[in-house]
């Protein structure tokens, strides 16, 4: 089978683009900077269609991960990239010939701000959806599943917190932050929370990939099943990359009200980066968000094969052989 | 000439939440009054029905009271709910209707509806009294009825014609009824819990305007306080008519919380219904199908009434509760020791007993009471408990028994369910009696002097009955089949509930127990567990209760239970958990001499809550040659089986609690559970298959008092008792109990069951007690490890990591999804060591969610 993969270069992405090798698949991968790796890679960005056309004619399936992530950011950004990138790769692939399209989004779609506690994949919806990323993929997720037909099944897949040994977005910022001991614990820090070890998420969108003739037109989301206090797995990645667990507790709506006047500055500085605590991070770190898993198990027919605990083994052993490199 | 019609019958609006405008009709009766009127029904609509439900509202609602019982009616009944006439959306004619009329309105509704077949009327409030005029006067094709919180007399003591009266004052009715909402508000305010707004927007909306609202004020008025009232004779009628309804099956169904129809008004229909079953809806009020979905209640009662009543088991009707008491009467064994701080106080021989007990049956009698009539005793074990408890049944009485350990609510609670005609009770207790306005006529334990009386309104004293007694006839005994006891224990959660049993189902468990534990005339008693203290004269045996507050068990030191045994040289005991704990841990106070005593114990029982072997084993090393027993049970039927601490020790480890093999006389069922966790009604005896523990004796409970639909439920295969715990049979034959159905923590892999992760989990150095819950919506349920650490701090916390490692591995293979430890899990207050996981559920599910740590 001819895969396209877009957005190849995160770590979800390459652990995707690996396991699909693995199992003998011919896949190319679409990005706008090369790797240098021997998989076959077409350069481009997904806002512009005619790169995207390039990249999807004669494709057998997609697995579309490209997107712009963040909390914070100018929305043309997000819509360039995640709402007309989604659209344009659909177009693609559906006009390329693809079949099967899998499309990456996220269970922030369908998040309102509230706890959320063993609830299903509910609609995406970008009115309530929160932030801009939020937002443009609930647009996104709607574009794509618009384009399920008898001719291209389209599954939309949300993985819920990935990490694994290498991820720079949610281990890479924790560990960051430990070593310069500007992490804190918001709230109780006892809100459950799902996440995802990256090997299971790639397990899950290669099994949508195979599944999508039965399943097209819907959502599911993804985790690993183990949810989890937040602090407990902030602290057990910090323990993975032997640093010592934060101390500094900061109270929930101390934490939201920051986060909006750091938003604010931000916004009025044009600042690019991360402010070190927005409203929407605040809401996650203090809010339960954990899913029912049985119909995503039955319907990919898939289950994680590595455990938190594994992971986080795993996690610690990545960071020591790291440390025996650079020192 | 037809009056003016003031407004014509309309469909209600749309959008009323639970209301399917398709139920909507209008009917025309051209009979009615003479000139004719058009009724807004709501009618499901099922041809060739079965039975037709017809609902009839009272004041000040309308047929969306019913809307329950359309949207859940099994395919085969047609439910037809009416709106009167000039109420609801029903026509406004303009005319005063009083109960004869709307009797002969409805009439005229069904002749034009052409219900010609079964009915069943169900109806609230001064509904009541317009159905079953309708129901006599249809009675060839009335199958059966169904009341809620109504009334056809006013019972005296009522508050209810007070407050009409005030209601009636003139310029008021007016005000409050018709020209402001203030009724109809006020109505629907009666709820418990408060219903959304939407609904009650939904109850108000037939009577928005002073002009749709004249007939609330009639219906007032149309309550007939004195005899001269114009609709009196009308509802005597009504009242006196229900005599011919003896074969018509009925349920009374009632929100206890009802300012208006109170309990009184629920025991007078009582009375004339004497075979009607009944469930109080514990909490709810006055507007019950508002309150509670009372669908499913009515609609299991109407598919029994198709069934014939399950044959109860075989009732091996055994010697009467008082035989020993009897055979012994020219006995000077002691029969009750009475224990003091400073040793025995008083003691009754067997003789004594006997005298006392069939005085205190005459004077019961003499003073009216009647087989049948209820008798609360709120008195300690000891002598006087046993002479009121046998008195009591000789005399053909129910006796109420009220767990101490509800404290004033639930007694209070307790007392105004069973509302017993008599109150026997110590000075204490009659005097919360008078208080809290406990029924019954107040008898005092102690002398009826003055002070006494004012302080307890005692109009006798036990002295005084059986003086009373002594020169009068003893009344005739009680049969086997009547009724001899109410038992009111704690349960895990919610208000306590009223067991019922019958003489030959006491009697039979009396014999289990004597069969079981092979106890002889010559074996005494010393009872530190209440229920089996009332057993020692009818086994006719000595008994004793060591000094200790009954209340809570864990107060009974080693000393105390020793001076006990020494007493009455005793050769059983009979403790619950707590108390043996307690006993244990106080052991090496005890004197020589008492160490002796302690010697002569051949049997050690104790139950109540599950038995740590420990508990047993460190009980045993003070009482040596005593073999230590657990019988499993519970207050509806007890001993289901038995284990004794060497066959503990042989069962092993194992998931859950081993309780041993049922006894003789007992058949134990195991109905499966499936993913979600709920009984599948398979039932099997298969071993290693996880499901409710269901069971069947001769010993077992009658049913539960004014809880029908609870019956019903708990007696699913019929004839059986569900026990509301969790287990499983092991290849051996030996039943494991895991646990409590509503503790199964429900996740996505199926039900995991809490007691043995508890056990795994305890065995941490360190861990002191452990609760297992889940989190989540069932089905997908996330388990939380609750524990209680060695010296941990004052305020709940997550688990540190290593903690929470030493967790997950000491449970294998479920996943934990999170550790919390707090500095103590709330336990229930009788047993002093049931773990209230549902309070701990609660309490994680907040926590979990990201709400305040605060403590379980």
């Amino acid at each position: 089978m001819r895969v396209l993969v877009t957005g190849a270069t995160s770590l979800l992405g390459r652990t995707v683009v690996d396991l699909l090798m693995s199992r003998g698949e011919d896949v190319t991968v679409f990005q706008r900077h090369t790797t240098n790796t021997d998989v076959r890679e077409i350069l481009g960005d997904v806002g512009d269609a005619d790169a995207v056309s390039r990249a999807t004619t004669g494709t057998d399936a997609v697995i579309h991960l490209a997107a712009r992530v963040g909390v914070t950011g100018v929305w043309k950004e997000f819509e360039r990239t995640n709402i007309m990138g989604t659209t344009n790769v659909v177009v693609g692939a559906r006009a390329g010939g693809a079949s099967r399209f899998v499309h990456v989004s996220s269970p922030s779609v369908a998040h309102a701000g509230e706890s959320l506690v063993g609830v299903g994949a509910r609609s995406a919806d970008p009115n309530s959806a929160r932030g801009p990323y939020a937002r443009s993929k609930a647009f996104a997720e709607h574009a794509a599943l618009a384009a399920n037909s008898a001719d291209m099944a389209v599954v939309a897949v949300r993985p819920h917190l990935v990490w694994g040994p290498g991820d720079k977005q949610l281990v890479g910022r924790i560990v960051a932050r430990a070593r310069q001991g500007r992490l804190a614990i918001v709230g109780t820090g006892a809100a459950l929370i799902d996440s995802t070890y990256v090997d299971n998420a790639a397990d899950a969108l290669v099994a949508a990939l195979d599944k999508a003739p039965t399943i097209g037109g819907r959502s599911f989301v993804v985790s690993n099943g183990q949810p989890r206090p937040v602090r407990e797995l902030v602290n057990r990645i910090v323990l993975a990359a032997g640093l010592a667990p934060p101390r500094i507790k900061v109270p929930y709506q101390l934490a939201r009200s920051g986060g909006l006047v750091a938003e604010r500055i931000w916004d009025r500085q044009e600042r690019s980066d991360d402010p070190p605590m927005t409203s929407f991070l605040a809401e996650q770190l203090g809010t339960a968000h954990w899913f029912d898993q049985r119909d995503t198990r039955e319907s990919l027919d898939w289950s994680p094969t590595v455990s938190l605990e594994e992971g986080f083994v795993r996690l610690a052993a990545s960071f020591a052989s790291t440390e025996r490199v650079t020192s | 000439m037809k009056p003016v019609t003031l407004q014509p019958a309309a469909l209600p609006p749309a959008g009323l939440p639970g209301l399917d405008p398709a139920w909507s009709r209008l009917i025309e009766t051209p009979g009615v009054d003479g000139v004719g009127g058009t009724w807004h029904v709501l009618d499901n609509g099922v041809a060739d029905a079965a039975l037709t439900l017809l609902c009839v509202h009272g004041n000040p609602t309308w047929s969306y009271l019913w809307k329950d019982l359309l949207a859940s009616a099994p395919s085969n009944i047609r439910v037809v709910a009416v709106d009167h006439i000039d109420m609801g959306f029903s026509e406004r004619t303009g005319t005063t209707r009083r109960l004869a009329q709307r009797i002969e309105d409805l009439s005229a509704l069904t002749a034009a509806m052409e219900i010609d077949g079964d009915v069943v009327i169900v109806a609230h409030d001064w509904g009541g009294p317009i159905a079953l005029g309708w129901a006599e006067e249809h009675l060839n094709q009335l199958a059966g009825v169904v009341l809620m919180n109504t009334a056809v007399h006013q019972p005296s003591n009522a508050s209810a014609p007070a407050l009409i009266r005030a209601v009636r004052t003139p310029g008021i009715l007016d005000k409050i009824c018709v020209s402001t909402p203030a009724f109809v508000r006020g109505a629907a305010a009666f709820s418990r819990p408060r219903p959304p707004r939407e609904v009650r927007m939904a109850l108000e909306a037939p009577y928005r305007t002073p002009d749709r609202r004249a007939a609330i004020a009639d219906f007032v008025k149309d309550i007939p306080l004195d005899p001269r009232h114009p609709t009196a004779a009308t509802l005597d009628a009504v009242a006196n008519g229900l005599v011919d309804l003896g074969d018509i099956p009925a349920l009374l169904l009632w929100g206890p919380s009802d300012p208006v129809f109170s309990d009184l008004y629920l025991r007078d229909l009582e009375q004339r219904l004497p075979h009607a079953n009944v469930h109080r809806f514990i909490g709810a009020s006055h507007m019950l199908p508002v309150d509670v979905n009372i669908a499913p209640v009515v609609f299991d009662w109407l598919k029994g009434l198709d069934t014939e009543k399950a044959a109860s088991f075989a009732s091996v009707s055994g010697a009467s509760l008082w035989s020993n008491i009897e055979r012994l009467a020219h006995d000077d064994r002691v029969a009750v020791v009475d224990m003091g701080p400073d040793g025995p106080e008083r003691a009754v021989t067997f003789a004594e007993l006997a005298d006392g007990v069939s005085s205190l049956a005459s004077g019961l009698a003499s003073i009216g009471l009647q087989r049948g009539d209820r008798v609360a005793l709120l008195v300690p074990p000891g002598i006087d408990l046993a002479l009121c408890l046998y008195a009591s049944w000789r005399a053909g009485a129910v006796v109420v028994l009220v767990d101490a350990g509800l404290g004033a609510r639930g007694i209070s609670r307790a007392l105004k369910s069973a509302n017993p005609d008599y109150l026997i009770g110590i000075p204490k207790a009659l005097s919360a009696a008078r208080t809290l306005r406990w029924p019954g006529t107040r008898i005092a334990t102690s002398e009826l002097s003055r002070p006494v009386a004012a302080l307890t309104g005692a109009k006798y004293s036990l002295d005084n009955l059986r003086a009373i007694g002594a020169t009068s006839p003893i009344p005739d005994a009680p049969g086997p089949d009547d009724f001899a006891a109410v038992a009111f224990t704690s349960g895990a959660t919610g208000p306590a509930k009223g067991v019922v049993y019958r003489h030959h189902q006491i009697q039979a468990q009396r014999d289990a127990l004597m069969d079981l534990y092979d106890i002889q005339g010559t074996d005494r008693l010393v009872a530190a567990f209440g229920p089996f203290a009332l057993f020692g004269p009818s086994m006719g045996i000595t008994s004793i209760v060591p000094e200790m507050n009954v209340t809570s068990p864990g107060t009974l030191t080693a000393r105390a239970l020793a001076q006990a045994v020494d007493a009455v040289d005793a050769t059983l005991v009979f403790g619950s958990p707590a108390a043996l704990k307690n006993v244990a841990a106080t052991a090496r106070d005890l004197l020589p001499a008492e160490r002796t005593a302690l010697e002569g114990v051949r049997l050690l029982l104790s139950a109540g809550a599950p038995v740590p072997a420990d508990v047993l084993r460190s009980a045993t090393a003070v009482m040596v040659n005593a073999t230590a027993h657990t019988p499993y049970g519970m207050t509806e039927v007890l001993p289901v089986a038995d284990i004794s601490l060497e066959q503990i020790d042989a069962a092993g480890t194992g998931r859950g609690v081993c309780v041993g093999i049922p006894v003789t006389g007992v058949d134990v069922l195991i109905d499966p559970l499936d993913t979600l966790g709920a009984p599948t009604g398979t039932t099997t005896t298969d071993p290693n298959v996880l499901g409710e523990v269901c069971v069947r004796a001769g010993h077992m409970r009658e049913g539960y008092d004014k809880l029908w639909s609870t019956q019903h439920q708990a007696s699913q295969p019929p004839g059986w008792h569900r026990t509301g715990d969790v287990g499983h049979f092991d290849s051996e034959g030996r039943l494991w109990i895991e646990g409590r159905i509503g503790h199964v923590v429900k996740t996505m892999f199926g039900p995991v069951t809490p007691i043995d992760l508890e056990h795994a989990i305890n065995r941490i150095a360190d861990v002191v007690q452990s609760a297992i819950v889940g989190v989540g919506p069932i089905g997908t349920q996330q388990v939380v490890a609750v524990i209680v650490i060695r010296d941990g701090s004052r305020r709940s916390a997550l688990a540190k990591e290593p903690m929470a490692d030493a967790v997950r591995s000491a449970v294998g293979d479920v996943d934990i999804a999170a550790v919390v430890v707090s500095p103590s899990l709330p336990v229930d207050k009788r047993h002093n060591s049931k773990i209230d996981r549902f309070r701990i559920a609660a309490w994680a599910e907040r926590v979990l969610a990201g709400g305040r740590m605060g403590t379980p």
